[in-house]
């Protein structure tokens, strides 16, 4: 599982607006090294997402959802995805994006079955991104 | 022998509140059985599928959980994934949800002016589900009829 950014930042409304792009190579796998494994009988689908969590002068835990995908039982499990763009605004509850140093990307997903429990699972490996410290005046998103 | 009729009932039905009840002790959440109303979870979860949830305290609310929860003064419990969190270092949680389905985020759904969630607002957390099941509870909504031919 592997992931590339490269970023900048623009304030919005007195609210830091980070732009993140990335790659996402990734096998879906069922920590058996089982390719296909984790799409048994009983999984209907997988709800795949990218959060970046980090720490601010305001709030000591942040999550923001940056991307997400719906991968239905059938469809291939490898991701190879690149230059991606964040599909939501990565808004900052105020201005703790600017100069943070560590604002970490994970791919998570949960597991919807056809019945039954419905786990919540962390890929392992994740990436570190840090914001720059000066803020971005003209964007071409 | 219509006595011993109305006891067995009466018995019956004090299980089934006496099981409901427990539910809602162990579970911590005041419905822990929801029904999914809208297909707004779509392509997870459809219209008559039935949700179990918790509500435990202590439980941090984070991304990417599905939880239930009720905008203040509606009575309708919606079923949407947690898609941001700001958490302040006392425990103190607002966060924003969206349903699968949906182009956008759930602002437009809560009250005017309300930005964020919090805490009290959750009715519980998705555990486990079965499809299908709480149809019955929809068919019953939409059709008084019917409930009173049961």
């Amino acid at each position: 599982l592997r992931k590339n950014v490269e970023d900048f930042t623009g304030p919005r409304e007195r609210s830091d607006l980070g732009f993140v792009t990335f790659d996402i190579t990734a096998d879906i796998l069922n920590g058996k090294n089982d390719f296909c494994s984790i799409f048994d009988w009983n999984v209907k689908q997988l709800f795949l997402y990218l959060s970046a969590e980090y720490s601010t002068k305001n709030n000591a835990l942040n999550q923001v959802v940056l991307w997400d995908k719906i991968m239905l039982r059938g469809d291939n499990p490898r991701l190879f995805l690149k230059d991606m763009k964040s599909k939501y605004f990565f808004f900052d509850d105020g201005n703790g994006l600017k100069g943070n140093r560590n604002v970490t990307l994970t791919l998570s997903w949960n597991v919807v079955p056809n019945a039954g429990i419905l786990p919540l699972i962390t890929g392992s490996g994740h990436v570190s991104v840090p914001f720059p410290d000066t803020y971005e005046t003209t964007k071409s998103y | 022998q219509l006595y011993y009729q109305v006891l067995n009932f009466a018995m019956i039905v004090s299980s089934a509140l006496m099981i409901w009840k427990g539910l809602i002790v162990i579970t911590g959440s005041e419905s822990p059985i929801v029904v999914v109303l809208s297909g707004s979870m779509e392509p997870a979860f459809h219209r008559g599928d039935l949700l179990f949830l918790t509500n435990f305290h202590d439980d941090p609310i984070r991304a990417g959980e599905i939880v239930v929860f009720k905008v203040e003064g509606r009575d309708i419990p919606i079923v949407h994934r947690v898609t941001k969190i700001h958490e302040k270092e006392n425990g103190n949680i607002k966060f924003l949800t969206k349903g699968d389905n949906n182009e956008v985020d759930d602002r437009g759904l809560y009250k005017e002016g309300q930005n964020w969630l919090e805490k009290k607002d959750v009715v519980g957390r998705a555990r486990g589900f079965l499809p299908y099941v709480g149809m019955v509870t929809i068919i019953m909504n939409d059709y008084p009829k019917f409930k009173v031919c049961i």
